[in-house]
């Protein structure tokens, strides 16, 4: 391969640019809203320590929508089931962070290794198994991107709804408790929003870029801002950014999408980390 | 020291025992604690001393034996109208909330449904940082704040429904003289001011001496309750642990000496608490 083909495959469709976007403004739509609730749901993922387990979740929502090709089921519907026993797991058995992790340790390889399985007995398209892992938006139906908006939206309202209590148990839970947040279930709902939109993020971004748009969104907002207000909000713009942003650069070749949302909303990150290095100098500098 | 205190007691323990497997931490406990009295609970880690406290709040229960708050038993978990002062564990640097947000925990923390606040909301919060007198570092990022910052907050936190009874569990740990006596100012003022109880769990007795009423110290399976006078003693002392243990004053400072711990390998100094 050499540069004018590197060209070809990232700006080759340039010409046609127009059509591909009508084409794909489903795509495009449920990509936003996968940005906006993940940069959210991310705010909490980093507070409460749950980056690994939003791998562990995506991993085991990667085997049931493998499972689901294998059975011929709806794929959605498979990664969702996936995903929610994965959370479930993780939220009953892991209430300590230790205990946490070494279950989602254990969890993940055999959920990646069930995922393999059940995609080498499917003999059907190999590319829309592959994407399970890497992720494809651009190959998931109509009816299909209905349904992952629909989820994002559910998974918005809910996180709303528990938000106050949620914060409080994310930040000091043994206060929490005292005040009287039910600290079990508060924990459990959020576990199950979180299978819900990692089930969403498979389809988008695949089941091995997840935190993409899970983690890294929050992790750059939580360097530049700190307020209870800021620091979700810019998380969110981050995540749309990244989502978005993928998704229109990438149709304007032949590459996938997911390369371009992993980089933009690494980058992001990493001017992030910059400005809140350089503030962080200004301030210590002794008046 | 407050004047005796009267009234009916706002926390009221009856016949409570505490056991982990087969080992009995304390069994027949009694306690009262009445409006504006400030009680402190003294013994080796692992004494069963949190638990008690937890059991107070309905997040844990007791083996045996009864507990009223306010006139009522215990039911459900948690109680808004108990504060509750943890332990200054610092917060992580990155912690997305600014000073007044933890205050704000406290009065809204608890609410389910869309996050839109109350009318009223805010000038509670302003109250209560103004009463703790954090008004000079609310608006900063509490990852930036020391610990003793972080210990005014979470105090105007407890105190956000002006709680008739007040339950500390190792409030002054990890913080440096000065924020100690901010901390117990606060704590002294609430129950001045509201009449409340406090019920406070505590290693070091020395930067209490003085504001505290009674003294349970719980060691060895025992306990002992009463003025610090007649807790403070190494005969009192030596017949609770069963060992022989010295009360030392050094200026004004009291030293327990020889105080075998239950769980020897927590404690910072061996064989010897500052108490």
């Amino acid at each position: 391969m050499n540069w004018s083909d590197i060209a070809d495959a990232m700006f080759g469709g340039l010409p046609y640019y127009g059509d591909i976007l009508a084409l794909v403004s489903n795509s495009l739509w449920a990509g936003a809203v996968l940005g906006l609730v993940g940069g959210l749901v991310g705010v909490f993922v980093m507070q409460r320590d749950m980056a690994f387990a939003v791998h562990g979740i995506s991993e085991l929502s990667f085997a049931g929508a493998a499972a689901a090709l294998l059975i011929g089921v709806d794929v959605v519907t498979g990664s969702i089931v996936g995903s929610i026993l994965a959370a479930a797991i993780i939220g009953l058995l892991g209430a300590k962070a230790r205990d946490r992790n070494s279950i989602i340790g254990v969890l993940m390889p055999f959920g990646l290794g069930l995922g393999i399985l059940f995609l080498s007995l499917y003999d059907g398209r190999s590319a829309s198994s592959f994407s399970l892992l890497t992720g494809q938006i651009v190959s998931v139906q109509t009816g299909q991107l209905g349904w992952l908006v629909a989820i994002g939206a559910v998974v918005l309202l809910g996180l709303l709804l528990i938000w106050r209590p949620l914060r409080f148990d994310s930040l000091d839970p043994q206060s929490a408790a005292a005040r009287g947040v039910p600290t079990t279930a508060v924990s459990l709902g959020f576990m199950l929003l979180l299978g819900l939109i990692v089930a969403v993020a498979v389809h988008i971004i695949g089941a091995l870029l997840v935190m993409a748009l899970l983690v890294t969104p929050a992790a750059a907002a939580m360097r530049v801002a700190s307020g209870p207000l800021s620091v979700p909000l810019l998380s969110a713009l981050f995540g749309f950014v990244s989502a978005v942003g993928g998704i229109l650069l990438a149709i304007m070749g032949t590459l996938p999408v997911s390369p371009y949302i992993t980089t933009i909303s690494f980058v992001i990150y990493l001017v992030c980390r910059g400005i809140g290095a350089r503030r962080g100098r200004v301030t210590r500098v002794p008046a | 020291m407050s004047a005796p205190a009267s009234g009916a007691p706002v926390l009221s323990i009856r016949g409570a025992a505490l056991r982990r497997g087969e080992r009995e931490l304390w069994a027949g406990l009694d306690l009262d604690v009445r409006p504006g009295e400030l009680v402190a609970v003294l013994g080796p880690s692992g004494s069963g001393k949190t638990t008690l406290l937890r059991a107070i709040l309905g997040l844990e229960d007791l083996s045996q034996g009864t507990i009223e708050v306010l006139g009522e038993p215990v039911h459900g978990r948690g109680n808004r109208r108990v504060g509750y002062l943890p332990q200054a564990r610092p917060l992580p640097r990155d912690t997305s909330l600014r000073g007044r947000d933890l205050v704000t925990l406290g009065v809204d923390g608890h609410r389910f449904g869309l996050p839109i606040p109350r009318r009223g909301d805010r000038a509670r919060v302003d109250a209560l940082i103004e009463a703790v007198g954090a008004q000079g570092f609310a608006d900063r990022p509490v990852g930036e704040l020391s610990g003793g910052e972080q210990q005014r907050l979470r105090a105007g936190q407890a105190l956000a429904d002006d709680p008739p009874l007040l339950l500390c569990d190792e409030p002054l740990t990890s913080l440096d003289l000065a924020n100690q006596q901010a901390v117990i100012g606060l704590i002294d003022r609430h129950r001045r001011e509201r009449g409340a109880a406090v019920l406070l769990v505590t290693h070091d007795i020395n930067p209490l001496l003085g504001k505290v009423d009674r003294i349970l110290y719980i060691a060895n399976g025992r306990f002992t309750l009463g003025t610090p006078q007649e807790v403070l003693r190494s005969d009192v002392l030596t017949a609770l642990y069963g060992a022989h243990v010295f009360v030392l004053r050094a200026g004004d400072r009291l030293v327990v000496v020889g105080a075998p711990d239950a769980e020897a390998s927590h404690h910072h100094h061996e064989g010897e608490a500052h108490l």
